[in-house]
């Protein structure tokens, strides 16, 4: 076994799929993608001032709308996990708080992960529940 | 050569002994403003729960957002992203190879900042 410290171990099986290169190019896809959702639903407001709860409803009830907002939900927490993991890892680092870093590193990611899995079961319900 | 002064890592004490150029400045911005979307999520996903719910939450919520506080929030999560945005965008070309250089750094900066600016500036006058 190389030297592999628990805190180096750590940072590594939390990252978002354990590899630096496909946790680029998901930081970058999802970037993409929530970049052009974002210019389309500022387009959509901006061309609907007045908009009721009967439009907004139908829209939200049709299934490609459900099946768009839940993919961009998917990429905002994937690419929040990547970005929240780096700057985690940046500050929170053995040079910074010494051996402790490790556990304000895991409370940190741990706290993280939990408020996106909220995110994301709160999502759904939004979407789908009742 | 060995030069054991030679910092290791970043940590909070060593960020308040750096110098700030604008290419740090727009760095460091572009991680607080994903923080700051980080929690913004979960507004976005309230208000759109409100805005779901019914026609009542939905006029509730309207109303939140036509008062001064929800006016600040809301303008405050889209300046986020609006930053957030552009300076993703400045990456972008920058993984594309423009603007690698120290000048073109400094430069992609400075304009990220402007274009950010005029859309924080155009966010506040749709929403006040």
């Amino acid at each position: 076994m190389p030297d592999s410290s628990a805190a180096k171990m750590v940072t590594q099986v939390t990252a978002m799929s354990r590899n630096g290169i496909s946790d680029w190019l998901i930081q970058r896809l999802s970037a993409l993608l929530l970049a052009f959702y974002t210019v389309s639903l500022v387009i959509w407001f901006l061309m609907t001032p007045s908009l009721s709860y009967d439009q907004w409803q139908a829209l939200f009830d049709t299934s490609w709308v459900q099946v768009c907002a839940l993919v961009g939900l998917l990429a905002a927490c994937a690419h929040a996990w990547i970005g929240v993991w780096t700057c985690g890892s940046d500050y929170l680092s053995d040079h910074s708080l010494g051996a402790r870093a490790v556990i304000f590193r895991f409370v940190y990611q741990t706290t993280s992960i939990l408020i996106l899995i909220v995110y994301l079961l709160w999502g759904i319900n939004i979407l789908w529940g009742t | 050569m060995k030069n054991d002064s030679r910092p290791i890592n970043l940590g909070f004490s060593d960020l308040l002994h750096f110098r700030w150029p604008i290419v740090a400045l727009a760095s460091i911005t572009h991680r607080i403003t994903g923080i700051l979307l980080f929690i913004g999520i979960g507004f976005g996903l309230y208000g759109l729960d409100m805005s779901l719910s019914s026609e009542a939450e939905f006029r509730a919520l309207a109303s939140i957002l036509g008062a001064l506080p929800g006016k600040i929030i809301l303008w405050l999560l889209m300046s986020a992203l609006a930053y957030h945005f552009v300076a993703g965008i400045k990456h972008l070309l920058l993984d594309l190879g423009i603007g690698e250089t120290l000048e073109g750094g400094r430069r992609a900066a400075m304009v990220s900042i402007f274009f950010s600016l005029t859309l924080i500036v155009l966010a506040g006058l749709w929403v006040f």
